[in-house]
């Protein structure tokens, strides 16, 4: 058991050393986390899983995975009493969180308490923190089973519930959106114990005399009390909070802001003809000219059929100077040619007689209206191309562009923008794996999944879904796939000398930019992940093969197609797309500070 | 000139009115039935117009042209929408409309093959009998029409809205639960429950709540339905997740509650403990409506009645018994201030809240003495039952008493809280006049309140409470008359001569041996007690005896002799033994062979209770010390009663051994 003695021991420790009834244990206790508090990015805020080892009193001993608590002290006095608290405190994106403690044995006097505290200050000295029973202390929170009564930060309690012994199980519930908390008594709920609840409360059990022995239970089996019915009530009532928010006083102010926001997507993503038959219904003007929009059509089409050499030979035509003003988006549109070249799609391996993959007919001749160029095939959530949850104030960091492959898609609130701790070792590992043609679907799947954990761009549902869709693009791939196989450059011996060449030009280009504007480690890794293609005799089903899917054509295409409209000084940003950007960051905010309401409020779920 | 114009201005209006019924009256069908569409538009949500139109006799030209098989369907259809509409004004409109004989009418338009007319007809007759001036009777005069609305269920999701509405207005007593059972309600409307229409499910859960009320066979049956290869329980569970709108929520909990109460479901099933009990108990909270909060508290007050187990559940489940308390707030000081309407409707539920929050009281305390301190521990709440117990609403009184009498069960509440706020005042008020149902409980408190340890005893006998439990005891309700008696009982208990006199001359020896025989074992019981109590101590018993021993020795006997349970016949034989206890009225049995026989029988029959009863009596007899022992102690060995107290010796209980050995012992003195 030493994979996780140290209590806050992350999952992915465990499932690799762990024992497999562990195994069963962990992945039904992740499952139902995720399941209960879906809104909470654990890498940010980590749920409690266990007792932890470190933040307890001297008389506490632990066992069973850390969910055992009992005591060893003497227990003479009530300054005999000991406490501990739980790995980490509980986040406030929950919404609402529920734990469950069984009474083992009530030992000699069956002084329990169990509740919630607040971490003391100095960890080592643990001055503020007697670890007395739960509720003596301040900013600790306790239901007590000797007398029933409940403790609010002070020794004297009120009475509250039933009293609990030996058998019974207690619940504790935290309403974050209120906060306040309940307790049950054998799944039944004893009503409000404390209001005005502080932020950042640890689940914490206090015991007092020798023989008192309590389990907890954070998730790894199913709750007594129906917690979920519980937060069904809150988020319905979040919801119609939501629903019934008063929109604009003023009569049709609220729709044609709304008609504005659709136009200038419209106009902002080129699809000039749609664009113009709303403008002219809604009767608004187009702060565009067509003839630009157009423009900027004919680049993006050329961009997302992975015809890159031309549209950068469009671009510095319809547009000089832009490239040369921005060397990091000339650098990345030609990294992109490159990955074009070994996809065989881009123009010059074209022209050189290779046979062309069929993907390069993946997009369809114009962008399809009122859906983002978005490839998407696993939900019909039109997902905001260009939307990206870092530039909501208007900065954006080319670094999250140019390295993540989708972060144009909405992140989930909360899971925002932080970078999972293993980078790099994955790719490594993932390689050694085995990979057998016949299998190609289970491992694009695979890896799909490997790979963007790695990426900068924390956690992806959607991805691997999308591998597996019969979506136009993938299902002509794995038929491909399974007659022939896909070759290099489209399989001409001049395409590859070609693009070998071009390569070394990337690398120059690369050296250059760096003695010219200094290190940039988002283009390294992008020159990086493009050059690996080479490393492998199928790139399409290697590790790195994600590069290679028409989707990643997007970002680059949504990135180019903003400069274009800076120059222009139109917004580079669609506000449609600013403005879901902005709610993502406001939940993931209110997250942050402590906001509970957020839990129950996903921006997915507005975008039908 | 203000009076003219109105006058005038009604004129017109009745001008107008009288013109869209003259139209009726045209020749021309196509002129008719513009007419009616006409009609139709002028009375939408316009009171008045249909006032006006149904003066003018509207309605039986309406009807008129909806029967006529000439009239196109059409014309029919847009009668049966007016009529419809006229239904929906006032509850004079619809007393018109009944009288007008709407109701066969329309019911004969369902037999129609147009589904629209029928829906038309139906959402009318909906209407029409969702009025509470509407008899519901009419739905059951021909017996064709239950089946027929069964068949038309499966048409439409109007249909089935409008059928199941009315059926569950429609079904008030069990003869009407009955015929909709045996038409086939249950299997025809359990799978409107998953019908797309909230509507529509809500409606068919209402039905099963009404079917299921205190009725097993339905209860039973349905705990076995299953809807979409669901049990039918499950259904109701999930109606009752918290996300559902309060009406689906509260209408499934009553559901699982009469089945439950019917014995269709055991109080300690999970859906019935974990489910319907929690949900009730959030019904009661200060967040929903004021009429949710009154049918939850009933609802819930009921579910629990008969289990301790639930009680104490729910007594600790969120605050409930705190929670309660702010029934009794409304009309808040606040909603008299701010908001007229506010307080109008605080008001008209003022009553309701109460009565129910009375009853919850009292169905919690009913058996757990820790919730009965618990209650009576609320603020206020002994002063709320006192003023409860004189108000003007009778179900208020009848739930304050009820309330009352299940705390009274607590030993500890009589000696303090009861006495401390002198509630046998009001109780007393309460007990000179009132209906039956109110006077049982108030009668069944005070029996409590005249336990010898209630320190309320005192005060009510002087407040001349013998004579109203006098007459309690020729009432024609049995559970008067043992109240009646066993209020007496009590107060006879360790009574004073005078107090024992008076109950005896207040009586009367005629009543007394009137319930000696009467029908009711309670009363027969209570009335042995009465009789025993009033026998204790020996100056008490040879007055009474001295003055009514003719006449309680026979009771007595006939008792003796009569066919009666053991505990009636050992309720007599302690009488006996209580009698012979007496100086003189010893006598009265000594001199009685024939009473002496029985007992002798008793102290060989096969029960030892009646063995011990009638052995105290000869104990008594013998009793050395006084005067004439001697002479009884004589008789009673000649008469072979040594010989069995000595075969009692032998006896295997303890008890009757020992009292043998006790009298055996009398003889060797």
């Amino acid at each position: 058991m030493s994979g996780q003695s140290s209590g806050g021991g992350f999952l992915m420790s465990v499932v690799v050393h762990g024992d497999s009834a562990l195994n069963e244990q962990e992945k039904e206790l992740n499952q139902r986390l995720r399941r209960l508090y879906p809104a909470v990015n654990e890498n940010e805020t980590p749920l409690p899983r266990s007792w932890s080892p470190k933040d307890k009193f001297s008389y506490i001993g632990l066992s069973q995975n850390n969910l055992r608590v009992h005591y060893k002290g003497h227990g003479k006095t009530p300054k005999d009493a000991a406490s501990v608290r739980a790995t980490h405190p509980i986040p406030a994106a929950c919404g609402v969180y529920y734990f469950e403690v069984k009474i083992i044995s009530k030992g000699r006097d069956g002084y329990m308490g169990i509740g919630l505290s607040a971490q003391g200050v100095n960890m080592n000295r643990l001055p503020d923190i007697t670890f007395a029973k739960a509720g003596w202390d301040k900013h600790s929170y306790g239901y007590h089973g000797d007398d029933g009564h409940s403790f609010c930060s002070s020794g004297t309690g009120q009475p509250y519930g039933p009293t609990f012994t030996t058998g019974d199980v207690i619940g504790c519930c935290v309403n974050l959106i209120n906060n306040t908390c309940f307790y049950t008594k054998n799944g039944h709920s004893l009503g409000i114990a404390f209001t005005d609840l502080p932020p950042n409360l640890y689940p914490t059990v206090g015991l007092q005399t020798p023989g008192e022995v309590v389990d907890a239970n954070f998730g790894q089996h199913p709750f007594v009390f129906d917690i979920e019915d519980y937060m069904r009530e809150w988020r319905t009532k979040i919801q119609a909070q939501i629903d019934r928010f008063p929109i604009g006083e003023r009569e049709g102010e609220w729709q044609s802001m709304i008609q504005k926001m659709v136009a200038s997507y419209l106009v902002h993503h080129s699809y000039c003809a749609t664009a113009e038959a709303f403008a002219k219904s809604t009767d608004q003007a187009v702060h565009e000219e067509l003839a630009s929009i157009k423009n900027r059509q004919k680049i993006q089409k050329l961009v997302l059929s992975g015809r890159m050499g031309e549209a950068i030979e469009t671009t510095q035509q319809l547009y000089p100077n832009l490239l040369e003003r921005n060397p990091d988006l000339l650098f990345m549109l030609k990294v992109r040619q490159f990955i074009e070249m070994v996809n065989g799609t881009d123009s010059e391996v074209r022209c050189l007689g290779g046979r062309s993959p069929k993907s390069q007919d993946s997009y369809p001749g114009s962008p399809r209206p009122f859906s983002s160029p978005s490839h998407k095939a696993s939900s019909s959530q039109p997902y905001l191309t260009g939307f990206d949850s870092n530039c909501c104030n208007g900065v954006t960091s080319n670094k999250s562009h140019s390295s993540s492959p989708h972060s144009h898609k909405p992140c989930p609130p909360g899971s925002g923008s932080t970078l999972p701790a293993s980078d790099i070792s994955l790719n490594g590992s993932r390689s050694q794996q085995p990979i057998t043609s016949n299998d190609v679907d289970m491992e694009v799947d695979h890896f799909t999944n490997g790979v963007t954990e790695s990426s900068s761009n924390g956690f992806l549902n959607g991805t691997s879904k999308h591998t597996t869709e019969p979506d136009d693009c993938d299902a002509d791939m794995e038929v491909e796939s399974a007659q022939s196989k896909r070759q290099l450059c489209g399989g001409s011996q001049a395409a590859i000398e070609r693009m070998i060449h071009f390569g070394r030009e990337l690398q120059s280009m690369s050296e250059h930019l760096r003695r010219e504007c200094g290190k940039n480690s988002a283009n390294k890794k992008m020159l990086k992940d493009a050059f690996s293609l080479l490393a492998y005799s199928d790139p399409w089903n290697s590790p790195v093969g994600y590069q290679l899917d028409a989707i990643q054509r997007e970002p680059v295409c949504s990135t180019l197609n903003s400069a274009i409209l800076e120059t222009h000084n139109l917004p580079k940003q669609p506000p449609l797309a600013q403005a879901v950007g902005q709610a993502a960051q406001c939940l993931a905010m209110m997250a942050r500070t402590g906001s509970g309401s957020c839990a129950f409020a996903s921006v997915d779920d507005y975008l039908h | 000139i203000f009076v003219q114009l109105e006058t005038k201005f009604r004129r017109e209006v009745t001008a107008t009115s009288r013109h869209y019924v003259d139209r009726l009256f045209d020749p021309d069908p196509q002129k008719v039935l513009q007419g009616v569409i006409d009609m139709k538009n002028a009375v939408i949500g316009n009171n008045k117009q249909k006032a006006n139109l149904i003066v003018l006799g509207a309605v039986p030209r309406l009807l008129y042209l909806l029967q006529q098989s000439s009239s196109s369907m059409e014309l029919r259809t847009e009668c049966a929408v007016v009529l419809g509409s006229l239904a929906m004004g006032t509850e004079n409109n619809i007393k018109s409309l009944v009288d007008c004989h709407i109701i066969p009418a329309l019911l004969q338009g369902l037999l129609s093959s147009d589904l629209i007319f029928i829906e038309a007809c139906l959402r009318c007759l909906r209407t029409v009998f969702i009025s509470p001036v509407t008899p519901v009777q009419l739905l059951y005069t021909d017996p064709t029409v239950i089946p027929h609305l069964m068949s038309l269920l499966s048409n439409s999701l109007r249909t089935q809205e409008y059928i199941t509405q009315i059926f569950s207005h429609c079904c008030k007593t069990p003869e009407h639960q009955t015929i909709l059972f045996n038409h086939g309600a249950i299997q025809n409307i359990a799978p409107l429950l998953i019908s797309p229409s909230y509507k529509v499910r809500m409606q068919a859960l209402k039905c099963f709540s009404v079917l299921a009320y205190e009725n097993t066979q339905v209860s039973m049956t349905l705990v076995n339905v299953l809807v979409d290869g669901e049990l039918l329980t499950q259904v109701f569970v999930k109606m009752m997740q918290r996300d559902q709108p309060i009406e689906m929520q509260l209408t499934a909990a009553k559901c699982l509650t009469y089945m439950c109460r019917a014995s269709a479901i055991r109080t300690d099933d999970s859906c019935i403990v974990l489910k319907t009990l929690p949900c009730l108990v959030r019904m009661c909270s200060k967040e929903h409506l004021l009429e949710e909060r009154v049918e939850g508290a009933e609802t819930l007050a009921y579910l629990m009645e008969p289990d301790v187990e639930l009680q104490r559940i729910a007594s600790t489940t969120d605050h409930l018994v705190a929670m309660l308390a702010d029934y009794f707030k409304y009309p808040s000081s606040v909603s008299a201030i701010t908001d007229i309407k506010r307080l109008d409707h605080d008001l008209k539920h003022a009553h309701e809240l109460r009565q129910a929050a009375f009853k919850l009281y009292a169905s919690l305390g009913s058996n757990d003495e820790d919730i009965r301190k618990k209650i009576t521990e609320t603020e206020n709440m002994m002063d709320r039952i006192v003023s409860g117990l004189s108000e003007s609403s009778i179900k208020v009184r009848l739930a304050a008493v009820r309330c009352l009498h299940s705390l009274s069960r607590s030993v500890q509440q009589l000696r303090t809280s009861f006495h401390d706020h002198a509630v046998w005042k009001p109780l007393m008020k309460l007990l000179q006049n009132a209906p039956d149902e109110v006077l049982v409980m108030a009668s069944s408190t005070l029996c409590n309140l005249l336990l010898e340890f209630s320190p309320s005893k005192e005060p009510i006998l002087e407040s001349g409470v013998i004579e109203l439990l006098c007459s309690l005891t020729q009432s024609d309700s049995p559970a008067l008359r043992v109240n009646g008696i066993w209020a007496l009982m009590n107060m006879a208990f360790q009574a004073d001569q005078k107090v024992k006199v008076e109950i005896v001359r207040c009586l009367g020896t005629e009543q007394l041996f009137r319930l000696l025989s009467d029908p009711d074992t309670n009363v027969l019981m209570k009335t042995l007690g009465l009789l025993r109590n009033l026998l204790s101590t020996r100056p008490h018993i040879d007055q009474i005896m001295s003055s009514h021993g003719k006449q309680i020795m026979q009771a007595v006997t006939l008792i003796l002799e009569a066919e009666h349970s053991i505990e009636v016949k050992e309720q007599t034989l302690c009488i006996l033994a209580n009698i012979a206890d007496g100086n003189t009225a010893k006598d009265l049995i000594m001199t009685n062979d024939d009473m002496l026989q029985k007992i002798k029988y008793y102290m060989g029959h096969s029960n030892v209770k009646l063995q011990l009863a009638a052995t105290f009596c000869v104990s008594n007899l013998i009793w050395n010390e006084e005067d004439g022992s001697q002479e009884r102690q004589d008789k009673l060995r000649e008469m072979g009663f040594v010989d069995i107290l000595h075969k009692l010796t032998q006896s295997s209980d303890p008890n009757l051994s020992d009292r043998a050995k006790t009298a055996l012992q009398q003889y060797l003195a």
